[in-house]
């Protein structure tokens, strides 16, 4: 039963990501990442990080794409035209992405031997007392230098956007 | 096993046949009740006071004329709908309704499922229901409908922070993000409830957040995304039949389910104002009594001759309710449910109330209010009960 979740959602997810890049017009591609997105919080699931899943919905689904969306729309933004393919990337696009993925199987399996695979149902420290644990006693250093930087960032935003309007 | 499967479907039948028939009847009892706040009967044609409005409203929506205009984008279209449907039924299948009950020798919750992060859910759920319009006011190509859907969605981005807030900090207190489990924490009287509790009061909490569900289920003051007189019909302007009637539903269902949540957030849930040992078991019972009293009072002193026979037949129906109160194999599941509905069923009323005392604000208000004044206070109030409950504890 996990496996099969976990067949549909990762060819869902597989799905909307190549979607995200073929389709030419923003919000299709957007709506795309939420779906990628939301498989990927449903494997969360899978493995036993509840928190982790709904703060990816909340997150990256619900807040972020959501801003990409209103932004798109604010824009305006219309399907892009296709220019005709340079000769190099008819001729080296599909080998050079065979090699990609081919050496990215290569190396997971050569790291991670067949014995230490990932078991449905063997982690059960995702809940949010064990997240919150972790971030405010392990992890407090990365997690509050994390959270200065977002504020450096959001300062840097508003100081050009300020810069913008004088 | 089985026994969960068939109890667990029993549920799932039983919460959706009440959730629509509510949803179907709260449009009833809003459109009775601003009738009378704006002093005018209100539905009155179909069935005894309107009373089979709704189902006339349903067959008319069914058998509408189903329009796809030309230049719409079709699967988005399409989709949005259903989705915005979707995400608002979503947040029921968590709410608890009541304690955990024995079923013909089966314990189970009065909830569909109890996810130890039920509160998460809900909010993940409503945070995608923002698609189901952004996409509907943008791929109707319609100007109207896309300024509807650009207004709902920046409404929603900025109102779901504070929002947010003010749902963290009852949690904060009840220690948990269990619906089920958060009702516990509570129960024992008024005193105990989240929006009277110790160390903090969440009252500002509270607030708060109906100010914030106002603006998340786009209700007047803050229905800006179908404010008529400027956008038409906001973002679904280019929507007919069932698929205006998905976002006439999400919106009512939305509704419900931000009623339910302050409720179990901050009203404690399905717990009693005060113990059971002071004789709250018999409030529900003396509530209907007094109703049917009142009504077969006025059945005997009629003002208008067909009011001779419908005063006492309801008279009698609520001395029947009452009596049925009273009984004491049912009070364990039917008493918490009263209590349930009761708060949400106030909190449904300020809803509709609200819609017909205030006016609508402009949109540099309901942008200027929620970042300048409401995401500030629900932050330090997040900080202040955050301090008391480290301090006490």
């Amino acid at each position: 039963m996990d496996a099969v979740i976990f067949l549909v959602f990762a060819i869902i997810a597989v799905v909307c990501a190549i979607n995200v890049v073929i389709q030419s017009h923003p919000i299709s591609s957007a709506i795309s990442l939420v779906g990628v997105m939301g498989s990927l919080a449903v494997l969360y699931l899978l493995l036993g990080a509840e928190f982790l899943a709904a703060a990816q919905v909340i997150v990256y689904a619900g807040a972020i794409m959501v801003l990409f969306v209103f932004v798109i729309m604010l824009l305006n933004a219309g399907a892009e035209t296709r220019k005709g393919r340079s000769f190099m990337v008819q001729l080296l696009g599909v080998p050079l992405l065979v090699t990609l993925l081919g050496l990215l199987a290569y190396i997971v399996q050569r790291i991670y031997p067949i014995g230490t695979m990932v078991h449905f149902g063997g982690f059960t420290h995702g809940t949010p007392q064990d997240v919150g644990r972790a971030l405010f006693s392990t992890y407090l250093l990365p997690f509050e230098v994390t959270s200065v930087l977002i504020l450096i960032a959001i300062l840097g935003a508003i100081v050009l956007a300020r810069k913008e309007m004088d | 096993m089985d026994a969960f499967i068939i109890i667990s479907l029993i549920k799932v039948l039983v919460v959706f046949a009440v959730l629509m028939t509510t949803l179907a009847y709260l449009q009833w009892v809003e459109r009775k009740v601003i009738a009378h706040i704006q002093v005018r009967p209100g539905p009155y044609r179909v069935g005894p006071h309107g009373l089979l409005q709704p189902l006339a409203d349903v067959i008319k929506l069914v058998t509408k004329e189903d329009l796809l205009p030309p230049y719409v984008n079709k699967p988005l279209y399409l989709a949005a709908p259903f989705l915005a449907i979707t995400m608002a039924l979503l947040p029921i299948s968590v709410i608890p309704f009541g304690p955990s009950i024995h079923v013909a020798g089966y314990q189970t919750y009065m909830q569909l499922t109890d996810l130890n992060i039920g509160v998460l859910f809900i909010l993940a759920a409503s945070s995608m229901g923002v698609y189901g319009i952004a996409l509907a006011g943008w791929s109707s190509n319609n100007k109207y409908a896309l300024l509807g859907g650009l207004r709902s969605s920046a409404q929603m981005i900025s109102y779901e922070l504070p929002m947010s807030l003010a749902v963290a900090a009852p949690l904060l207190l009840s220690n948990t993000l269990s619906l089920h489990d958060l009702v516990l924490t509570q129960d024992g009287g008024l005193w105990h409830w989240n929006i009277f509790r110790g160390p903090f009061p969440q009252i500002f909490s509270f607030i708060i957040f109906l100010i914030a569900a106002f603006a998340e289920t786009n209700r007047v003051p803050f229905d800006l995304p179908e404010a008529e007189n400027e956008l038409v019909a906001g973002f679904h302007t280019e929507y007919s039949s069932m698929k205006f009637a998905s976002f006439f539903m999400a919106e009512y269902a939305n509704m419900i389910t931000v009623s339910c949540m302050a409720t179990l957030l901050f009203l404690g849930g399905w717990s009693a104002p005060w113990p059971a040992a002071y004789g709250s078991g018999f409030v529900p019972a003396i509530i209907f009594a007094v109703a049917g009293l009142v009504a077969l009072y006025h059945g005997m002193n009629a003002a208008r001759g067909r009011d001779r026979l419908t005063f006492p037949v309801f008279g009698v129906i609520f001395l029947i309710i009452a009596a049925i109160f009273l009984l004491p194999m049912v009070q364990d599941w039917l008493l918490p449910l009263f209590w349930f509905c009761a708060k949400t069923g106030s909190i449904l009323f300020a809803f509709i109330w609200i819609r017909g005392t205030l006016p609508r604000f402009r949109y540099d208000q309901l942008m200027g209010f929620t970042w300048k004044f409401l995401f500030p206070v629900a932050m330090l109030n997040l900080l202040v009960t955050g301090l008391l409950v480290a301090w006490f504890s």
